[in-house]
């Protein structure tokens, strides 16, 4: 017995589609952003000579490393929401649970940046902050204005990776109903009887998204690496 | 200016400083010296508090680097320091290297900073460097545009960490000049160097370190025709006779 494909579902599903996939990117970019903005915070508090910081930053990477993220998802999706109800006395009306998960792929991933960026502190060379320091700058002036953008500098291919393994990383959240891309192609698939084609064409959209962008990547790196 | 008491450090049990006390009037020009691993790089980076130590008192222009209360980035801003490895910012043009401490710790406006930056470096004799960049500079430009950075903090003294030692031999000359001219116009100086023949020519006083304790402070006369220990006689006559 021979499979008949059938593509028949995709062009007339092309503008929900779309729609899933805005929210597969704007899943990803509001995770970026929080990610490194976050996983910046998480960085300089592991860096921290203050222990208590360390600890805390040390933990929280740890733990979010430690659990798969369908996990952390369905955490966010179903129990945070319930939590912040209670604790907050939320109107029971407002639905919390799909801004929740959103925080949660945010939180999860800036456990990840927050290594990377960790590392990238971590490659400017001592000297450069006793430089800084040596002329007045406080902690934060010296993070800032001398540190920071060489550790980005060093960094920019990493984060941008990082970006991509987070773009495939949001099709996890379709467990928490969010109609990202490939929740989209599911319930098209689902709902015409079509899920094999749906599924590889999904899947064949990923490829050619993540592929060309780590292709842009390295070729960024080429460009930008010191010769 | 500087007053250093009974400055002991240890990194664990393993000994860095032990009991060193000196001190330095306003416009002197002092030499620390000594073998590698004697103390005297730590010495230095304990005046301006970029390392700690663990007992002792080391007081600047009045105020003690190791109480708790001090305002450390103040203090810090008030006394120059040049490293060894130079550490100009690499990802800023050369002046807003000069410009960007001005700026951002005392507060003066962009234009001030430039203008004051652009003096400096015209006098280390580096104006037509001002927008390159600092990996674009050889080792004895750089050292100076560090001097030049220094210098536009309007510092009450100034520390060298070995200037010259990172250098190759025929810039060491450039760096040597500079420093001279600053000791020449009254600038107080704190220099760690080997760099004996600088030391003869412009320093007040030469102390000498071995195995983290100051062993020898005198005035360089005396050092150079007279020094007292055994240890620093073997030094003087190793780096003196090639």
């Amino acid at each position: 017995m021979t499979y008949e494909f059938d593509w028949s579902s995709i062009p007339g599903s092309l503008p929900f589609l779309w729609d899933g996939m805005k929210i597969s990117l704007e899943i990803t970019a509001q995770a970026v952003v929080i990610g490194i903005v976050w996983g910046t915070l998480l960085a300089m508090m592991r860096l921290s000579s203050i222990k208590p910081l360390s600890w805390f930053a040390a933990g929280y990477v740890n733990l979010f490393r430690a659990v798969p993220l369908v996990m952390v998802l369905l955490w966010f999706f179903l129990i945070v929401p319930k939590f912040i109800e209670t604790l907050f006395n939320f109107p029971p009306g407002a639905d919390l649970r799909l801004s929740s998960a959103m925080m949660g792929f945010a939180l999860f991933e800036s456990a990840y940046y927050s290594e990377i960026i960790r590392a990238g502190i971590q490659s400017v060379p001592k000297g450069q902050i006793s430089a800084a320091y040596a002329l007045g700058m406080t902690y934060f002036q010296a993070m800032r204005l001398v540190v920071l953008p060489q550790a980005f500098r060093n960094m920019v291919p990493l984060l941008l990776t990082q970006g991509i393994i987070l773009f495939q990383d949001t099709s996890l959240v379709y467990v928490s109903a969010l109609a990202d891309f490939f929740g989209a192609a599911y319930k098209v698939g689902d709902r015409d009887g079509r899920l094999v084609e749906m599924l590889l064409f999904a899947g064949a959209v990923y490829f050619v998204i993540c592929f060309s962008a780590s292709q842009l990547v390295k070729r960024l790196q080429k460009k930008y690496s010191p010769a | 200016m500087i007053k250093i008491a009974n400055v002991s450090k240890h990194y664990g049990s393993f000994q860095v400083l032990t009991d060193c006390s000196t001190s330095v009037s306003k416009g002197e020009v002092i030499v620390v010296c000594g073998p590698s691993g004697s103390g005297k790089s730590t010495l230095i980076k304990c005046v301006n508090g970029l390392e700690p130590f663990q007992s002792g008192e080391i007081i600047v222009n009045g105020i003690s680097v190791g109480d708790p209360r001090t305002n450390l980035p103040k203090l810090r801003a008030g006394v120059g320091m040049v490293f060894q490895n130079f550490e100009l910012f690499p990802h800023m043009s050369i002046t807003q290297n000069l410009a960007v401490a001005q700026v951002k710790v005392l507060k003066r406006t962009q234009d001030e900073a430039m203008d004051k930056g652009l003096k400096l470096l015209d006098r280390v004799g580096l104006k037509a460097q001002a927008d390159k960049f600092p990996g674009q500079l050889s080792g004895g430009q750089q050292q100076r545009v560090a001097i030049a950075r220094a210098l536009a903090m309007d510092p009450i003294c100034m520390l060298f960490d070995e200037p010259t030692s990172a250098l190759d031999p025929e810039m060491v000359n450039e760096v040597l000049d500079v420093m001279t001219e600053l000791a020449q116009e009254g600038m107080t100086m704190m220099c760690v160097t080997h760099e004996m023949g600088f030391a003869k020519r412009v320093a007040n006083r030469v102390i000498f370190m071995d195995k983290g304790a100051i062993v020898e402070d005198d005035s360089k006369e005396a050092f150079f025709a007279n020094p007292r220990s055994e240890r620093a006689q073997q030094f003087l006559a190793k780096i003196l006779h090639h």
